[in-house]
């Protein structure tokens, strides 16, 4: 009953119109584009190329939620993957690589979180400074040049799957986004901590007034999305195989997209992770569905930006309604 | 009787700058204004009277442009008027000044008063005609000695009102409507306002002055009107009555309302507040609090009784003096204060005191979710199964816990508001207008539960506007007057009358 409960849960938690969106779009493409878009591989590509900017969207659903924003993840995916790639290069193990990127990406934020709740300057500017101190700091730890490392089971994770291992359905890096997925929701709506995200950004004076915790909360909004990136950071080396400090540029734009897209609001208090879920999935679905059809990159791109703004203006009128 | 002899001698109708005929208002069910007639002379400072609820502010709205009123007509120099927005109305000639001021802090003296009609020449700013026209405007005033390139945000309270007042002489305008100009002023601005206000008469400016302290309209209105439940009580000279009968005739005659008061047994001392002061508005605050009764504290509106409570909940920053809980009397958080069991009611309901985005159940266990929490887990089934006792016991209004907010009324925000005290089961409860804006029957709830909660040996602190509502429910009550709390006394000592004169009396 419990489990059934938490499914409904799931459904009702706003993720219904991304949802449509992103099978509408799907459906147009397999109608127009070529016969081969509406296959299972095409499925399994789209889901495999959205997970990077998806874990990395999940973090910032968290921010968002809270009436934050975090502009520095794509920087903090760029000196993962470099970070990641001097251990391996060094003849230290996967898993301490592995360590080393969570870290690395647990510590960008951490400097995010304090500097937000101890000088008390607003998330964007902040993070607008921290992208460019992280960004410079991979810049220089790496010459400015691509690090090579040697190839191990760390670069598998967003990997073609081959016959006989068609019946995973998606590599582990899809697999660690959608259990990272779970994990945030029931964050975010069974635990005190996702109660006081979500009171914070709806209204920070009545979560003062209530005594939460406000700066430990704000805090702990930019550890999460830094570990977020973290992760990101390791499927981005997974796919590159090597450390690159100019990857990721403007990653934090589509995280920030995918969140909206799925019914965020950046006033704070509304995100779900479901609809952030299936608008990384629609941003990649329309880049894939361009491509197949022959558009070229700058159509894919004012495509892009009339479907956030289609969807977030759908949102509002939504809103209007229900008052 | 005194109505009688006020009435006769304001009957004089001619050279009316502003009229305002049979206005009515309601919001929902309220009825705001009921045939509400008002007018000023050019050269007439006219004083607008009322209890908080009166009815003042709704007709200085609909006399401004900002409020449409559902009947009644308006004439402005014998001709009709009709704003539908606060610009139509300065741009007409009618001017608000509201007690809180609106500078814009980064722009200068001259930027400030020529706001929005900035004179142009080729594209460009004119700013030598700017300086001419805030020059002329600060002469009418008295003030052409100011220095027009100063930031706003370097002026004191008086100079901001200064140039708020020179905007709407440089615009032309020829009613001024103030509100509760000298609130946050001290005794020798008030008296330079006084100046500036009786120059502006000798030039045939119209002015409304709308305030509470009664010894100033005394010494400054030509006339007064005091409106009571949305209708206009009397007018007349203030130099022909006493403080005391324009307080009888703000208060009129009320039928007693039945407040539950049960046999209280007062306990030993919980809270000891001493020479208090704050960063905002208070200045001297000493007062103890009992288990087992209500200390009310009564005082206008920006007296300073919500920041004395602010203070006490560590919401604003203390200067001087000690709080002392039990024997704790160290730093404070609202984090803080919740864990020593003390729980606050903020007046401000749609701002602070709910999140309206977020569900009944969501705001109503924010500070006790801890107990909900089993390993961790804050599990939607037993917090819905500890909602639905609350919503039963407080009668709330909603098709279940997780309604938002949003949808529900005011009184019943309210309810999910009082009950989040409840929920956390705090010993002192400090409750800042309790009862604002919310129905009858819901009003009678609350006292009831107040009276309970005293009963069982709480404590409780309720700040109101409303002095019936404190004499009926409260202990002991103290007055608080341009930052200072009067000493506290037993309810049964206190008339209606006698703490409407000390909140209105200029100490």
């Amino acid at each position: 009953m419990q489990a059934k409960s938490f499914i409904r849960q799931i459904a009702s938690k706003g993720a219904a119109g991304p949802f449509i969106g992103l099978l509408a779009v799907y459906l147009l493409f397999a109608y127009i584009g070529p016969s081969s878009f509406f296959s299972l591989s095409t499925v399994q590509a789209i889901v495999r190329q959205s997970a990077i900017v998806g874990v990395t969207a999940i973090g910032m659903t968290i921010v968002i939620i809270g009436g934050g924003i975090d502009l520095s993840v794509g920087s903090i995916v760029a000196l993962t993957t470099v970070c990641i790639a001097f251990t391996l290069q060094a003849g230290f193990s996967s898993l301490l690589a592995l360590l080393a990127a969570i870290v690395v990406g647990l510590m960008c934020g951490l400097f995010n979180g304090a500097l937000i709740t101890k000088l008390k300057v607003v998330p964007f500017i902040v993070t607008l400074g921290s992208l460019l101190v992280f960004r410079g700091i991979a810049k220089g730890a790496s010459g400015e040049q691509k690090v090579d490392a040697p190839l191990t089971w760390l670069n598998e994770f967003l990997a073609v799957l081959n016959q006989n291992q068609n019946w995973q359905l998606f590599p582990s890096g899809v697999w660690i986004m959608f259990l990272l997925a779970i994990a945030v929701f029931v964050l975010l709506h069974y635990t005190r901590f996702g109660l006081h995200v979500f009171a914070l950004g709806s209204n920070e004076k009545t979560a003062i007034l209530c005594g939460v915790p406000v700066d430990r909360i704000k805090g702990l909004l930019y550890v999460l999305s830094g570990f977020f990136a973290g992760i990101a950071g390791i499927l981005q080396f997974s796919r590159l195989t090597v450390g690159d400090p100019t990857a990721a540029v403007g990653l934090e734009l589509e995280a920030i997209a995918a969140v909206v897209i799925g019914g965020g609001s950046l006033k704070g208090g509304e995100g779900s992770i479901m609809g952030t879920i299936f608008g990384a999935l629609l941003m990649t679905t329309i880049r894939s569905g361009c491509s197949q059809i022959g558009l070229a990159n700058w159509v894919q791109e004012i495509l892009m930006g009339a479907i956030i703004i289609v969807a977030v203006t759908l949102d509002q009128l939504r809103h209007a309604r229900r008052k | 009787m005194i109505s009688d002899k006020l009435n006769s001698n304001s009957k004089n109708t001619s050279t009316n700058r502003l009229e305002a005929r049979d206005i009515d208002v309601t919001f929902g069910a309220t009825t705001a204004l009921a045939k509400a007639n008002f007018s000023v002379k050019s050269g007439e400072i006219h004083a607008l009277l009322g209890e908080n609820g009166a009815g003042k502010s709704t007709l200085m709205k609909v006399l401004a442009g900002s409020l449409i009123p559902d009947r009644g007509e308006m004439f402005l120099d014998g001709a009709p008027y009709q704003p539908h927005t606060p610009l139509d109305g300065r741009l007409a000639g009618v001017a608000m000044i509201y007690q809180e001021l609106s500078m814009a802090p980064h722009l200068t003296v001259a930027e400030n008063i020529c706001l929005g009609l900035e004179p142009i020449r080729s594209l460009l700013l004119d700013r030598h005609e700017m300086e001419k026209r805030s020059r002329s405007a600060l002469d009418k005033l008295g003030h052409g000695n100011m220095d027009l390139h100063r930031p706003a945000d370097e002026l004191s309270i008086s100079e901001q009102q200064l140039v708020e007042i020179a905007r709407s002489i440089a615009l032309g305008c020829k009613v001024l409507i103030l509100d509760e100009p000298t609130s946050s002023l001290t005794r020798s601005d008030v008296d330079k306002l006084f100046a500036l206000l009786n120059r502006l008469k000798s030039q045939d400016y119209a002015i409304i002055y709308i305030s509470h302290f009664i010894e100033e309209v005394r010494e400054v209105a030509d006339r007064f009107t005091v409106l009571r439940d949305g209708c206009v009580a009397v007018s007349g000279d203030p130099k022909t009555v006493s403080t005391d009968e324009i307080v009888s005739l703000m208060l009129g005659s009320k039928t007693a309302a039945a407040y539950p008061r049960s046999d209280r047994n007062i306990g030993n001392t919980i809270l000891t507040v001493s020479n208090l002061a704050s960063a905002s508005k208070v200045e001297s605050a000493s007062f103890t609090l009992r288990r087992g009764e209500v200390l009310g504290i009564a005082g206008l509106v920006g007296s300073g009784r919500t920041e004395l409570v602010r203070a006490i909940f560590g919401l604003d920053a203390v200067l001087k003096g000690e709080i002392k809980i039990g024997s704790y009397s160290g730093q404070a958080t609202p984090h803080t204060r919740w864990n020593q069991s003390i729980g606050y009611l903020s007046e401000n309901r749609k701002d602070e005191g709910v999140a309206v985005s977020m569900d009944i159940a969501s705001n109503l266990i924010l500070p006790s979710a801890k107990s909900l929490t089993n390993r961790g887990l804050l599990l939607p089934a037993a917090v819905d199964a500890a909602m639905k006792t609350w919503i039963e016991k407080l009668n709330v209004k909603c098709s279940g816990p997780r309604a938002k907010m949003l949808s529900l009324s005011g009184g019943n925000q309210q309810k999910v508001a009082l009950a989040r005290l409840l929920f956390r089961d705090v010993d002192v409860l400090i409750l800042d207008e309790p009862t604002r804006g919310i129905d009858v029957k819901t009003k009678n709830q609350i006292y009831a539960l107040i009276d309970n909660l005293a009963k069982e040996g709480k404590a409780i602190i309720m700040i109101s506007s409303y002095l019936p509502e404190l004499l009926g429910v409260c202990d002991r009550i103290a007055v608080m007057n341009r930052g200072k709390l009067g000493e506290s006394r037993p309810t049964s000592n206190l008339t209606e009358q006698q703490l409407m004169v000390e909140t209105v009396s200029a100490n």
